[in-house]
């Protein structure tokens, strides 16, 4: 059998765990924020070069963004990525998911065979989550999100969904789409062996619009359907309320908030009993 | 390929290549998850990183700058800095360990080693299947190694080395030790031939472990060589062609130390950063009082000046230009600065740096070690002047 060839998309995004807010004009911080690579690809990555060492595969990373995230594509490469992809252009700025998704859709097509995409579950810096389904739409693959673990049988995938209360497990025949959460894996450090190969200007592949070969009207800000208007703090009501007296005191006040929040309903908690059963008991 | 040459030759330029960038953001992340949470423990508890540093040979850690023809990652030298510097930040126990593998072990053989003897010592050392050690002060010579009393007597196609080598990093945990001894009575540094030794070969007893004050987590040790017998093919470089062509490849070793006291240097002014401005004492923080900011001003602006040196004296290397006086002065003053930014860093955690939870205590403890190996304060003055009057 040929070995499997896996395309994985990959964002560079500001470390948000990094950037600040400035106290005096109250917005986000950027400059000096170093750039990462969108932590959950990282774990797309991971499963691509699982596969890489138990199957067989040619491994290919694939990312839009400004000339310089070209370095996000060196990491991969750095992690053990065969061959890297960077999609930058002037006429992709200002690309909403939906035209990310088409753009990074013609960029498959150019590369033209796969068998499977692999993606992060959703970038931090958008939380959307809606590439990935976007990408597999325009093209017509199946989709699998949000997996948490995936085994792998001839040309069939067995996936495990995590969601929000429950698993699901789906069969799909390859070639799909698959999006990936960061539970799947702990994605590899990359590796010094790798650097200096990985930062050969040759090993990364460029592509612009004219490569694609799509109108301009078709890209960027101006074939983007949604528009931010506006991007702000949301402003912060919690306020701290503190307790007082003996223990047991404390914990049937705390459980009386609780309960006037309807934090203890039972259709949130199945303990509900236990926690009467313990109140009554202080 | 031209116009890029005129480029880059009208230019002076401070910026780190990619390459640069991804193996400093590699070792701070390897840094972050496979040394931090348990540098402290080690430190107190005078464990050795033997785990950690497996991980870290898997990752191309143990051959930063050896070419990958002999099993290393082919990395330059200020990729190299950059990587000892992040490690040191975070454990200055495991940046010595890996410095002094890499630049006085590993390197040396690279430099001045036959091509069996990369094959057989220097391919497992990059690779991180053997560790490396490098034994030149005795209880009698330490700042003047010339006056070394071990002994290797040619017995055939053999040499026996009887003599004993203390304060040896990684001296019980190493494979592969690279010793200095005398094989010519009648001359000084010109009677002196570095030997590979295979730890496998015997007649090495070592010695206990030091209970040091700081760089706690790598063990130092007395190296007892009783009858040691060596091929005489393990000879590295010329037989006696002196201290000089060892201490030569030694340079480098230099700029790896340097390196390690910017990385202490830094994690104190970071700790002093953030504690300076969460702390408040007379209804506002610490950091808002002018005798604070000074210090912070001092910190930073050595902090820079040591960073300057040492990337240049890393980069004067990669260029193949000479950098003995400048790797001098590279360690002189980023050690220097580390202990004054941790001296400064305590100061400005009041009763809280003098305690083992705070970082800025291990900072302090480790910054006046590295004051003093791989050649004091007071010898990098005498290189300096050495080259300054000459
Ligand atoms: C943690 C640690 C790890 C070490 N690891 C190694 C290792 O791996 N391999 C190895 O070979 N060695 C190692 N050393 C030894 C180290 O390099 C020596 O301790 C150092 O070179 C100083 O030698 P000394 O201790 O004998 O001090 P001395 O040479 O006795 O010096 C004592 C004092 O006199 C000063 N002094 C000496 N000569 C002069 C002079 N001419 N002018 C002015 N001042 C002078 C010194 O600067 C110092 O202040 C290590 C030491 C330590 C503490």
């Amino acid at each position: 059998m040929h070995p499997l060839k896996i395309i994985v998309t990959v964002k560079q995004v500001p470390d948000t765990n990094q950037v600040k807010i400035d106290p005096v004009t109250n917005s986000l911080v950027r400059e000096g924020v170093p750039s990462i690579i969108n932590p959950e690809d990282r774990n797309a990555i991971e499963v691509a070069l699982w596969f890489k060492e138990h199957v067989g595969a040619e491994t290919t990373a694939l990312c839009m963004g400004p000339p310089q995230a070209v370095s996000a594509l060196e990491e991969a490469l750095a992690m053990g990525i065969d061959k890297a992809v960077l999609l930058s252009d002037r006429a992709f700025a200002g690309s909403d998911t939906l035209v990310t998704a088409f753009t990074l859709s013609r960029a498959v097509m150019k590369i033209g065979t796969y068998d499977l995409i692999l993606c992060g579950r959703q970038a931090i810096d958008g939380d959307t989550a809606q590439v990935g389904p976007q990408l597999a739409g325009f093209l017509g693959l199946p989709q699998i999100t949000y997996a948490e673990e995936i085994q792998y049988d001839g040309m069939t995938l067995t996936i495990r969904r995590g969601l929000e209360d429950s698993n699901e497990w789906i069969r799909v025949k390859l070639p799909a789409l698959v999006t990936v959460s960061a539970g799947i894996n702990r994605p590899r450090h990359p590796s010094l062996y790798n650097i200096v190969a990985a930062c050969d200007p040759e090993r990364i592949t460029r592509l612009t619009a004219t490569d694609l070969k799509v109108p301009a009207a078709m890209l960027g800000l101006t074939a983007s359907p949604t528009k931010v208007k506006k991007i702000f703090e949301p402003e912060r009501h919690a306020r701290a309320e503190m307790l007082e007296g003996e223990p047991s005191h404390m914990a049937r006040q705390l459980i009386e908030k609780l309960r006037a929040l309807h934090a203890l309903d039972r259709e949130h908690n199945p303990h509900e009993r236990e926690v009467s059963s313990a109140f009554n008991r202080l | 390929m031209a116009t890029l040459f005129l480029y880059t030759a009208r230019i002076m330029d401070f910026e780190l290549t990619n390459q640069h960038r991804l193996a400093r953001a590699t070792a701070r992340d390897v840094a972050r998850t496979e040394l931090a949470p348990y540098a402290q423990e080690w430190d107190q508890t005078m464990t050795f990183p033997g785990e950690a540093l497996k991980k870290l040979a898997r990752l191309g850690f143990m051959g930063i700058s050896i070419p990958k023809a002999y099993g290393g990652c082919g990395l330059d030298s200020i990729s190299y800095v950059l990587i000892i510097e992040e490690l040191a930040k975070v454990c200055a126990s495991t940046a010595i360990i890996v410095s002094v593998h890499n630049s006085v072990c590993a390197y040396p053989i690279f430099m001045l080693g036959t091509e069996e003897q990369k094959q057989s010592y220097l391919v497992p050392l990059s690779r991180g299947e053997k560790l490396g050690a490098f034994a030149l002060t005795e209880p009698n010579a330490g700042s003047d190694p010339a006056s070394l009393e071990t002994v290797a007597e040619r017995h055939g196609d053999h040499f026996i080395l009887n003599g004993t080598k203390t304060f040896i990093t990684n001296g019980s945990t190493a494979d592969i030790v690279l010793v200095m001894a005398r094989t010519d009575r009648t001359k000084r540094s010109r009677g002196i031939t570095a030997f590979i030794v295979d730890k496998s070969f015997g007649g090495i007893i070592v010695g206990s472990k030091e209970n040091k004050l700081g760089i706690r987590a790598s063990d130092t040790c007395e190296l007892i060589f009783k009858r040691c017998t060596v091929p005489a093919a393990n000879v590295l470089g010329e037989l006696g062609a002196g201290l000089g062509a060892a201490l030569d490849t030694l340079t480098f070793g230099r700029v790896g130390v340097a390196a390690q006291a910017l990385g202490v240097a830094e994690c104190a002014f970071e700790e002093s950063i953030r504690y300076s401005t969460q702390r408040k004492q007379f209804g506002r923080p610490i950091a808002d009082f002018q005798a604070i900011q000074w210090m912070l001003a001092d910190m930073a602006t050595e902090i820079e000046a040591a960073r300057s040196l040492v990337y240049r004296a890393a980069w004067l290397k990669d260029r193949g230009k000479p950098f003995a006086a400048e790797a001098s002065m590279a360690k002189l003053y980023a050690s220097e600065t580390a202990m004054r930014c941790a001296t400064k860093a305590v100061q400005i955690h009041g009763g809280y740096g003098c305690m083992k939870d705070y970082r800025v205590e291990r900072c302090f403890r480790d910054a006046k070690v590295i004051e003093i190996y791989e050649g004091t304060s007071e010898i990098q003055r005498l290189i300096i002047a050495r080259n300054v009057t000459k």
